[in-house]
């Protein structure tokens, strides 16, 4: 938090601050930075303002500034507290962390009180007693850090007007993160309501570097209607400040001097490497991208660790308390190494890191540069990072990586159309604080920026699902959560709802967790499978948490990494999953699901360009060199905007692998449905495997034949018109979408979480929101909630949109080139065959092969 | 494919893929817990479910029933999710439940949701119905000869860190448990101690519905 670092001051004296303010900077020695005093001349002038800075640049500072100096001299001072003198907040902090929230509050503290400003500053979140909470209800701080689902509860209670009426600034922490997602669609809804509320309410957005800061800045201010928009005033967006100053990052990649995977992601050649730069630093940060490379790492890390060297591991699926002692360890500066997942990416203070190791694909070049960022705690000092590619294909993504954070060029993500499902949980919200007219209220949340474009049906349809879910049969209206009074005023119709509401606000779902305790094998006992055997000793230390659907997938005696060492899974008992330590080195059920983040567009179209380009194939290793040269001899590299297919036999089947350079997400997607169209030219498809870069799909018909023969056109395969029907067939029973469906559920409050969370009899709960998808898709396809759950399709687990884009990038630029075996761009992605899912495999398959064991068992063979 | 031969007592049924059980020789076909209303039984509550699960679990009774012909049907008990459910029946799943039962004799079993059942759907009510050796009854007791429901089977089946989840038939050859047909049932997993408890042991089968077809396999593979 507040970077407050002896800088050359840029002005020898401030006349801008209050004279409390410049003697506190020069007692300690320190002057304000040029983009703090333009963030307090923007406050001033009555603007709000995105501020764009590097870690390290005193952003928090920045953004209480102008506060403290309100603070500093009106009258707010005056003696009193509460509804009393009629004081509500002055200030409201919202971070995406709770963790942030209570480190600068703490962090805050201290200048307040060597200044002697009788300024108040609290903390709500989660974890704050109901006693405080209520206190602060009726006495509320000047300044209070929260976080957007706890604004969004204060938004919802009676004391609102009280509470915000004469609030003057919020501060948006963490903004490109944010953004991002649905809590960053609340918060944009909770925003527009305080504008309302307190219209002379400014804002301050902190962020990181951004793709597009404009889009951005127009988070932070009302939106104007369309009217006065057309009219040619285009003030919607808030003013800009960009901390400069900062020393450009010196990274580097890893010259291994050991052999280059041709594939896998647990860069285990590097492993001495990694280590040789943990010793040779003070405290290093090894990033990788998923829970289950953390676990591998730091346990082969630590089977070298011949000097003992203090090296933790931090991945959210860790217990909470072996969490909370890591991190004291890491500010106390007791730690070399921390092997970690995007658990430590946001702006908690770790204290001196000096060196980013990156393991692994960067997946976006503006990624990287936050986490490089992690590394530099002063300005004037560049942040050294290194990174490590786990295959050949990384080391592709790298080089680009690396040049895009040479040039500082951004691959944020643009800004999100506001969700339907977090917009019925607000509007259910809305209700809960007092009445509305519908008028008034979409008008109000068509300021919020995600919202701006939200059309009066959909609006419409919104309140409608709020009030008696929406359904074509009108059954439902004595049912009614909300109702319109005389006035035509909606009303929440009974105390329950608001009592649901509050247990069910937010928009992070979770998954659901099944706890993992360690106790000794029962091996060689006879009862196998899982459910209610009391055989194996209950308790044994909790490792942490698993996702239910990783379990369900595992059979008694199967070995996977959790921990930090390989485990057999023993048994499942209501919520516990029992393991036992196995001796094995290799786990048999890979627990790499490919990580949350796909490789970004931009960085897949820099590295298409780099495999293009010949020339610039200098800058790479000697090994990945080579491996391209054999591939445009004995097959083909593809173009900057071309596809090349491959076919070729291989034992007894035969594979057709494209590069599409999409990310894992759009390939499953596109794998999918390429199945059901070989299908159905009888090419007898029977699975495919995904990664970043490739799709490889093998089937028993001769592909090549096929094609060579007319009787299967590549052009015709690969048309954007399998986002029509195919689509459809294939959402009818694809489990994502039905993951999908359930977080759009949950959000916009048709399923309680309680129905679907924690309860202990849960696997005994008769009722599923698969069930509840299945019915609505048949029976009202065009839902509201079945709309958000498609919207959600287009950029999350599934995402449509960037299939869509890539094969109307493609038409017409399709290269097939037929082989007679595989070729050297096609390892990679073959190797994954065996160590990561296979998909395409219908259920029937699976429940057959079931079926043949009691065959081939009942024939005694 | 999809028909499943399944023995019970000596008698030779066939287990539908859609979750019904065929019983030839009496042009019999018996459908259990199929949870009527259970959606607007939650909308009561404040869930506010859609409701349109009783025409979707209607539509495929009058599917298996189109295909089978039986002159008689047996709802094996649960057939309306509470006690009000048949009142807040529409008017068109009324009429299309009626449809269903003209030409053959309808027997409603009560069930532990469905325990008074009114006496206006048309059919006849019955706690439990004999034929042969056979018994049809809700709730299991584990007797021999005895067909019932109320613990909505699934089996679940893990391959390669993949897993696969359908309902299910449970017979050892003695007795069975059919199960659910409504549209919002869920189900229990037949390695539940409640099955051990009908069956005494994993010496039983799962005929399971899979998406185009029946799979028998045994208990013990399931997990």
């Amino acid at each position: 938090m507040p970077k407050f670092h002896a800088v050359t001051p840029e002005s020898s004296d401030s006349p801008d601050l209050p004279e409390i303010l410049t003697r506190w900077f020069a007692r300690r020695g320190w002057a304000p930075r040029a983009h703090q005093l333009a963030l307090l001349a923007k406050a001033r002038a009555g603007r709000s303002a995105l501020l764009i800075a590097p870690t390290g640049a005193g952003k928090t500072l920045a953004g209480f500034l102008p506060t403290l100096v309100e603070l500093s001299t009106t009258s707010r001072l005056v003696a009193g507290a509460g509804r009393a003198t009629g004081k509500g907040l002055h200030t409201l902090y919202i971070s995406p962390l709770k963790a942030l929230a209570v480190d600068i509050a703490r962090n805050l503290e201290a200048p307040i009180a060597e200044m002697g400003l009788p300024i108040k500053v609290e903390t709500r979140t989660g974890d704050t007693p109901v006693s405080r909470r209520q206190r602060q209800r009726r006495y509320p701080p000047d300044i209070l850090l929260t976080t957007p689902e706890q604004l969004a509860l204060l938004l919802a209670s009676d004391d609102a007007p009280f509470l915000f009426g004469s609030l003057r600034r919020i501060v948006l922490d963490e903004l490109h993160a944010l953004v991002t997602s649905k809590r960053g669609d609340l918060l944009s809804l909770g925003l527009s309501r305080l504008w309302r509320i307190a219209p002379e309410l400014r804002a301050i957005g902190l962020s990181a570097t951004v793709a597009e800061p404009e889009s951005l800045a127009r988070f932070l201010v009302p939106q104007l209607s369309p009217a006065a928009a057309t009219k040619g005033d285009s003030g919607a967006a808030a003013d800009i400040v960009v901390a400069g100053g900062a020393a450009a990052p010196v990274v580097e990649m890893l010259d291994t001097r050991e052999r280059l995977p041709w594939a896998g992601h647990s860069a285990r050649h590097a492993l001495g490497e990694i280590y040789d730069l943990i010793r040779r630093n003070r405290t290093t940060l090894v990033f990788v991208n998923t829970r289950s490379q953390a676990e591998m790492l730091f346990q082969d890390l630590w089977r070298i660790n011949d000097d003992s060297l203090a090296i933790a591991l931090h991945h959210g699926s860790l217990d909470v308390a072996q969490r909370r002692k890591v991190e004291q360890a890491m500010t106390q500066g007791r730690l070399r190494g921390v092997v970690c997942t995007s658990s430590l990416d946001l702006g908690v203070d770790w204290g001196d890191v000096d060196l980013v190791v990156n393991v692994g694909a960067p997946k976006g070049a503006s990624r990287l540069m936050q986490r490089i960022g992690r590394a530099n705690h002063r300005l004037d000092e560049a942040s050294r990072a290194v990174l490590v590619p786990a295959n050949r294909f990384e080391v592709l993504e790298c080089r680009v990586a690396i040049d895009a954070v040479n040039e500082n060029a951004q691959d944020t993500p643009p800004l999100r159309l506001g969700a339907l499902d977090v917009l019925a949980q607000h509007v259910l919200g809305c209700a809960c604080g007092a009445p509305f007219l519908a008028d008034d209220l979409y008008a109000e949340v068509r300021r919020a920026a995600p919202y701006a474009d939200l059309s009066r049906a959909g609006f419409d349809d919104v309140v409608a699902f709020v009030a008696t879910g929406g359904y074509a049969l009108k059954s439902y209206e004595r049912f009614a959560r909300i109702r319109q009074d005389k006035e035509g005023r909606w009303r929440v119709a009974n105390p329950k709802v608001r009592q649901s509401y509050r247990l069910n606000v937010g928009t992070i779902v979770e998954e659901s967790m099944l706890k993992v305790r360690l106790v000794r094998s029962r091996q060689g006992s006879k009862i196998g499978g899982s459910g209610s055997t009391g055989a194996i000793a209950r308790g044994g230390r909790l490792l942490g948490e698993i996702e239910e659907y990783f379990i369900e997938g595992l059979v008694a005696g199967d070995t996977f990494v959790f921990g930090g060492e390989i485990v057999r899974y023993e048994a499942l008992v209501e919520d516990q999953v029992y393991v036992s330590r196995a001796n094995d080195a290799d786990a048999k059920v890979p627990s790499y699901t490919g990580g949350k983040f796909p490789l970004s567009t931009y960085l897949a179209a820099r590295v298409r360009g780099l495999l293009a380009d010949q020339h610039a194939w200098t800058g790479l290793p000697d090994q990945v060199r080579e491996w391209l040269s054999l591939q445009s001899c004995f097959s083909r590299v593809p173009g900057a905007r071309e596809m090349v297919v491959e076919t070729f036999p291989r034992a007894d089947k035969h594979y057709l692998v494209c590069y599409p350079f999409e990310g894992r997400l759009a390939h499953q997607t596109l794998g999918m449905l390429l199945t059901r169209r070989l299908e159905r030219a009888r090419a007898r498809p029977l699975g495919f495997v995904a990664n970043e870069y490739a799709l490889a799909v093998w089937s028993l018909g001769d592909v090549s034949a096929m094609i060579r023969q007319g009787r299967l056109d590549l052009d015709a395969l690969f048309d954007p018109d399998m986002l029509g029907d195919d689509l459809e067939a294939w959402l009818a029973e694809s489990a994502l979408m039905k993951r999908t469906f359930r977080n759009c559920a949950i959000i916009s409050g048709l399923i309680p979480r309680r129905f679907t969370g924690e309860e202990k009899s849960r696997r005994q709960v008769l009722f599923s929101t698969d069930l509840v998808y299945d019915v609505l898709r048949k029976h009202q396809p065009d839902h509201v909630l079945l709309r958000a759950a498609r919207a959600d399709a287009a950029t999350g687990l599934l995402d449509l949109r960037r299939l869509g884009d890539m094969l109307a990038r493609i038409g017409g630029r399709i290269t097939h080139k037929e082989l007679d075996r595989v070729s050297p761009l096609a390892v990679p992605v073959m190797l994954e065959i065996g160590r990561e899912a296979v998909y395409g495999e219908a259920s029937d398959e699976l429940l057959a092969e079931a079926a043949e064991d009691l065959v081939r068992e009942a024939m005694g063979t | 494919m999809h028909l499943a031969d399944m023995s019970v007592a000596g008698i030779g049924f066939a287990a539908d893929l859609a979750g019904a059980l065929y019983w030839d020789a009496e042009r019999l076909l018996v459908v259990s817990d199929l949870h009527l209303e259970k959606g607007s039984s939650f909308a009561t509550r404040g869930v506010l479910l859609p409701p349109h699960d009783t025409a979707e679990t209607l539509a495929r009774l009058a599917a298996v029933i189109a295909r089978h012909r039986p002159r008689r049907v047996i709802a094996l008990g649960d057939s309306f999710h509470d006690s009000g459910a048949h009142g807040r029946l529409s008017a068109r799943d009324r009429a299309a439940l009626s449809a269903l039962q003209d030409n053959r004799d309808w027997i409603w079993i009560a069930g532990n949701h469905d325990p008074d059942l009114p006496r206006d759907l048309g059919g006849a009510v019955a706690d439990e119905v004999a034929i042969g050796p056979i018994t049809f009854r809700h709730a299991p007791t584990g007797a021999e000869g005895e067909i019932a429901g109320h613990l909505h089977p699934k089996a679940r089946v893990s391959r390669r860190g993949r897993a696969v989840e359908r309902r299910c038939f449970a017979s050892d050859g003695a007795r069975a448990v059919m199960p659910s047909f409504g549209a919002y049932t869920g189900g229990l997993s037949i390695r539940d101690r409640a099955f051990a408890a009908i069956f005494r042991s994993l010496e039983f089968t799962a005929h399971v519905l899979g998406d185009r077809r029946m799979h028998t396999i045994a208990a013990e593979r399931c997990c």
